[in-house]
């Protein structure tokens, strides 16, 4: 008898490519506009980090789709596992919102959306001062619910791994190129 | 990692749990330590864009939905003839030989929307190039021949150093003449923004793009920059506005241009600069004799009040470039950027009031 027990390997790779560009995006963002010297420098990385995080949350939510995550421990109590599920949907929430916000905050603002070189997205909205002001604002506020969310995030994960030891971080933290792995061969 | 779903939780002691618990406390402290850091909260005497911005603000009065500075102007539009020959150092589209639509804005330096004109005042000209595919040429240049300050800093110390003493109205001489001891670069900079020819309008003016930047072309040879606006003719050089024509040096090129229907016209000059040319400090003129190239002819051939003109609600912000066109190690470029954008955002969202200059009405206030 076999039962997922870790996430498929597209999914980790999705996971931890994800992790990287977003805690990088929180550090870039918050950095950016409080800086002078380093601010252009940054947020010329920001808006293609930004796309780059909507496309692949666009494809991570495909593949989830396809490769469900392994089940919950049974024994979790239902409140941690509401927990869990709220946690989710409010990091997916936000991996779409922020970069969309911030899209639409440039259009706004009449900026162009510059990307690499010569490539520019088009704008979607068209220019809005009030709009462009109020987009801006809930950018940042959403970026800050990003980084509590993250940080709940790290918080239970690590609960998980060294804690509880229920099975919940290896799912994720794992290397093994296994799927399903044989009930009885765990300990 | 293996996967352990056996929920040994109650075999950990109790020391080891709080131990585990106090690692993740310390992990989570770390990251939001870190956080506050990246964000400047753990270095509130930092400069940042806010504070140049605030200070702005404080020193000028807060005019909502206004630049912070260069608050008083009128929008323009009209067309970029590129004649060609600046392709062969940048690669950008907008120096092929062709037309690019151009929309802009002139405007006197200073935070006071309704200031009277002046003679003496800076004049600027901000001008948005808007290439096919998306892509934007934005600059803002001035009619001086050098930037007054090298540094972030140092432009927000001439600000304070600058700010009318509230007894007298003037800035105060003791500290004006301790921002030029401890900014000798400065004080040679004003020396030649002072010693200027001032023209007797916007329309024949020169504006420069004082920063330097860098032009790459199509084989990836870069070359360092400034650019400029010149008139065409050669301007005059100018009178005093009648004293109690508030708004003439605006109305002056709005009869010009609106009125009379005699488009402005520039040429863009490019010069390029030799490699031991500076190209991180604004204060610091180029030599003369440096290799330039005519770009093209710049045309405004309409003026108009802010609001009905679209300029109000745009960020000339002086990085916003197409490829071929690159930021120099200039510090005030990235500095500009950043404190536009905050003076943008904070305007956008105010309450808009009519600008001292309009044309949709026909008035002025």
């Amino acid at each position: 008898m076999t039962r997922p027990v870790v996430f498929t390997l597209a999914s980790r790779i999705l996971h931890w490519t994800m992790a990287a560009l977003i805690i990088a995006m929180l550090f870039i963002g918050v950095a950016m506009v409080a800086s002078l010297s380093n601010y252009h420098r940054l947020v010329s990385i920001h808006q293609p980090i930004g796309i780059a995080i909507l496309a692949l949350a666009a494809i991570r939510l495909i593949n989830r789709l396809f490769n469900p995550p392994p089940p919950l421990p049974a024994d979790m109590p239902r409140l941690q596992k509401l927990a869990a599920k709220a946690s989710h949907v409010a990091l997916y929430g936000l991996m779409f919102a922020l970069p969309l916000v911030g899209w639409a905050m440039l259009s706004a603002g009449d900026y162009p959306i510059d990307l690499f070189g010569s490539w520019a997205l088009p704008r979607l909205l068209s220019p809005d001062p009030m709009l462009h002001a109020w987009l801006r604002r809930v950018h940042g506020v959403l970026a800050y619910g990003l980084f509590a969310a993250f940080l709940l995030h790290l918080a239970a994960a690590l609960l998980h791994g060294l804690i509880l030891r229920d099975g919940v971080f290896g799912s994720m933290a794992t290397l093994s190129f296994r799927r399903r792995v044989p009930q009885n061969s765990r300990s | 990692m293996t996967s352990d779903r056996t929920g040994e939780a109650g075999r950990l002691p109790k020391r080891a749990i709080a131990l585990r618990l106090g690692a993740i406390a310390a992990t989570l402290c770390a990251t939001t330590a870190a956080f506050a850091y990246a964000g400047g909260w753990l270095s509130p005497g930092a400069l940042t864009p806010a504070r140049i911005v605030d200070t702005f603000e404080r020193i000028n009065g807060r005019h909502d939905g206004f630049r912070r500075n260069h608050a008083k102007g009128v929008c323009v539009s009209g067309v970029f003839q590129s004649s060609g020959a600046a392709a062969p150092l940048s690669k950008a589209s907008v120096f092929r030989a062709g037309e690019t639509p151009v929309t802009g804005r002139f405007a006197l330096a200073g935070g006071r929307p309704y200031a009277a004109d002046a003679t003496a005042t800076v004049r600027s000209l901000a001008l948005r190039f808007q290439l096919p595919g998306g892509e934007e040429w934005r600059t803002g240049m001035n009619d001086i021949p050098v930037f007054p300050v090298s540094t972030p800093a140092a432009f927000q110390e001439q600000l304070i150093a600058s700010a009318p003493d509230p007894a007298t109205g003037k800035p105060d001489p003791a500290r004006m003449a301790a921002f030029f001891a401890a900014h000798p670069e400065s004080a040679k900079a004003v020396a030649l923004i002072k010693a200027r020819v001032v023209m007797s309008g916007f329309a024949d003016d020169t504006f420069n793009s004082l920063n330097a930047f860098r032009f790459r072309n199509d084989d990836g040879a870069v070359s360092s920059v400034r650019w400029a606006v010149v008139p065409i003719p050669t301007g005059t050089v100018g009178e005093p506005a009648p004293a109690d024509d508030k708004n003439g040096l605006f109305e002056a090129l709005i009869k010009r241009v609106n009125a009379d229907g005699a488009p402005a016209r520039w040429r863009l000059v490019v010069t390029v600069g030799a490699p031991e040319d500076p190209t991180n400090d604004a204060t610091l003129p180029w030599p003369a004799g440096r290799r330039t190239v005519d770009a093209g002819t710049l045309v405004i051939d309409h003026v108009e009040g802010e609001a009905e003109g679209r300029c109000r609600d745009v960020n000339f912000d002086p990085l916003i470039l197409p490829a071929g066109i690159e930021p120099s190690d200039d510090p005030l470029l990235s500095a500009r950027s950043a404190a536009y954008a905050r003076s943008f955002t904070r305007r956008e969202g105010e309450p808009k009031a009519a600008s001292a200059v309009a044309t949709l009405t026909g008035g002025t206030r």
